[in-house]
């Protein structure tokens, strides 16, 4: 069973379809590439899947339940995380606060955990606050950790919500343009500890991205979108070979 | 060697507490196309914003045109022959084509601005024949070209630019980077951060690698493009697919002129 089953999802805004019956499934513990020229629609689709945009017409299913009804926290608490183009931080909380607040079940925040388990809520806490810093690190933003997240450039931005992600451990992420504004020597990195938590956990990765080179290196899958729909699916080399997505999207330099 | 259009000197700039850059120092040439690189929060879009005005620096100065213009305010420099393109939110989505130029080209004498339009459609005719089209409804790559014409169309001696290629698609970028090349060969200065570094250094004159806000590696394009600590620290490995991608570049992209 694929871990997500988008099906047939429809979209408009006005009278532009920018989703327009589209249709793929991403098989649990890969990692699947969205690309399509701007303005094809991946990025709606995005809010659909994740709750942010209702659908119109179609369905898409989670871990094989229904969830194009659910708002976003729910669908975000049962495991379907996102990233943003254009991120949101807590511009007012420092950048540690930032990640931890991502942190899976607090214990010590309900009053009954509080209370009966607080040992288990001090460690629950020891942990989430080791991982967040390794987080950091790995983002090179360890040393903002105490500022607050509005010194942030956006490139920063970007990767700090990307370590949000990651915290909340959840089993499906969406990724909507990770590398756009970030260097390349850390986009590197970051593909490699993207690839490493597929191995780890098994995590499953979708993601939006125009960077070819980042798309044919990391992904199992490639979807490829034009005006709403879902024009050609399968393996890096199969797609990068195919007439129809060359036409749409890559353009004459990628022919070879 | 003449004197440079534009002169960044020792400039000290932040936000609040937090100081960005650390003393950068930067000089463009008339026509000489500069490319900014260098990792997150090295303080390449601060350096733009104090060129432009939008922040003032703490310490150092900015001359333009042999003038010092440290602290002008944004449309005063337009005036002098300067416009910015920023990342995001360089157009108003709800205005025609047509109606963005007008609005970017306030800021010329009166007489001058309808001939300033016709220009920009002139050298941009994808945007000629769509100037009724709303901005909104453009694509990634066609919004980024009337984000440049808006700026154009004021004319300016150097034209700054932020991450002019992110978000965009393969081909998008090709059409940017190409219009860009043009722009050049007009004899205006560009001076444009990108992430997209190997591409950028490609097609720049001279490249500055900023860290930590600090001039870390200055040089021309072509020679940080070679030089592996550069490659190492700041460019990430590059694929054969990187490779084929700019040398199908158009011909006359990457020489500089």
């Amino acid at each position: 069973m694929p871990i997500l089953a988008v099906r047939e999802v429809v979209r408009t805004f006005g009278g532009l379809r920018a989703v327009d019956g589209a249709s793929f499934d991403v098989e649990q513990s890969s990692i699947t590439a969205l690309i399509g020229p701007n303005g094809a629609g991946k990025s709606t689709l995005f809010n659909v899947v994740s709750g942010f945009l209702s659908a119109e017409g179609g369905s898409v299913q989670f871990e094989g339940r229904r969830i194009d009804r659910a708002p976003s926290h729910r669908i975000a608490r049962r495991g379907l995380v996102r990233t943003f183009q254009v991120p949101r931080a807590l511009t007012r909380m420092s950048v540690l606060d930032n990640v931890l607040l991502a942190a899976p079940n607090h214990p010590g925040e309900r009053l009954s955990g509080l209370l009966l388990r607080p040992g288990r809520a001090r460690a629950r806490e020891r942990t989430a606050l080791r991982r967040a810093h390794e987080l950091l690190e790995l983002f090179r933003l360890e040393q903002h950790a105490g500022d607050y997240a509005g010194v942030l450039s956006g490139g920063q931005r970007k990767l700090l919500d990307f370590a949000r992600v990651l915290m909340a451990e959840p089993r499906l992420v969406l990724l909507d343009e990770p590398m756009a504004g970030v260097n390349p020597v850390l986009g590197r990195q970051l593909l490699e500890h993207v690839l490493q938590l597929r191995a780890d956990n098994g995590m499953t990765f979708l993601f939006v991205e125009h960077d070819l080179d980042v798309v044919m290196e990391a992904s199992d899958r490639v979807i490829v979108m034009n005006e709403g729909r879902v024009i050609a699916s399968g393996a890096p080399p199969e797609v990068r070979s195919d007439k129809r997505v060359v036409d749409a999207y890559l353009g004459a330099a990628w022919s070879a | 060697m003449s004197a440079p259009l534009l002169e960044v000197a020792e400039v000290e700039a932040g936000y609040g507490d937090a100081l960005v850059l650390r003393g950068v120092s930067l000089a463009v040439s008339p026509g000489e196309l500069v490319a900014i690189i260098g990792p997150n929060g090295a303080g390449k879009s601060t350096l733009l914003r104090v060129v432009y005005g939008l922040l003032r620096p703490e310490a150092g100065s900015v001359r333009h045109a042999s003038e010092d213009v440290t602290g002008l305010r944004p449309e005063q420099l337009t005036r002098r022959g300067l416009n910015y393109v920023p990342q995001v939110s360089n157009v108003f989505p709800t205005l025609s084509i047509a109606e963005n130029l007008q609005v970017g080209s306030v800021s010329l004498p009166r007489t001058e601005r309808r001939q300033a339009v016709a220009d920009m459609y002139e050298q941009f005719p994808l945007l000629a024949a769509r100037r009724r089209q709303r901005a909104g409804t453009l694509s990634g790559g066609q919004r980024k070209l009337l984000a440049i014409a808006r700026a154009l169309v004021t004319r300016p001696k150097v034209l700054l630019l932020d991450e002019p290629s992110a978000g965009l698609s393969p081909q998008a970028v090709e059409l940017v980077f190409e219009q860009l090349a043009a722009v050049k060969r007009r004899g205006i200065a560009i001076v444009m951060v990108e992430q997209n570094a190997r591409r950028a250094l490609a097609l720049a004159d001279t490249g500055y690698v900023l860290d930590m806000g600090r001039n870390a590696y200055v040089g021309p394009g072509r020679t940080l493009l070679r030089d592996p600590k550069v490659a190492e620290l700041y460019l990430g490995k590059s694929t054969a697919a990187s490779t084929s991608t700019s040398t199908s570049a158009p011909s006359g992209m990457s020489e500089p002129t």
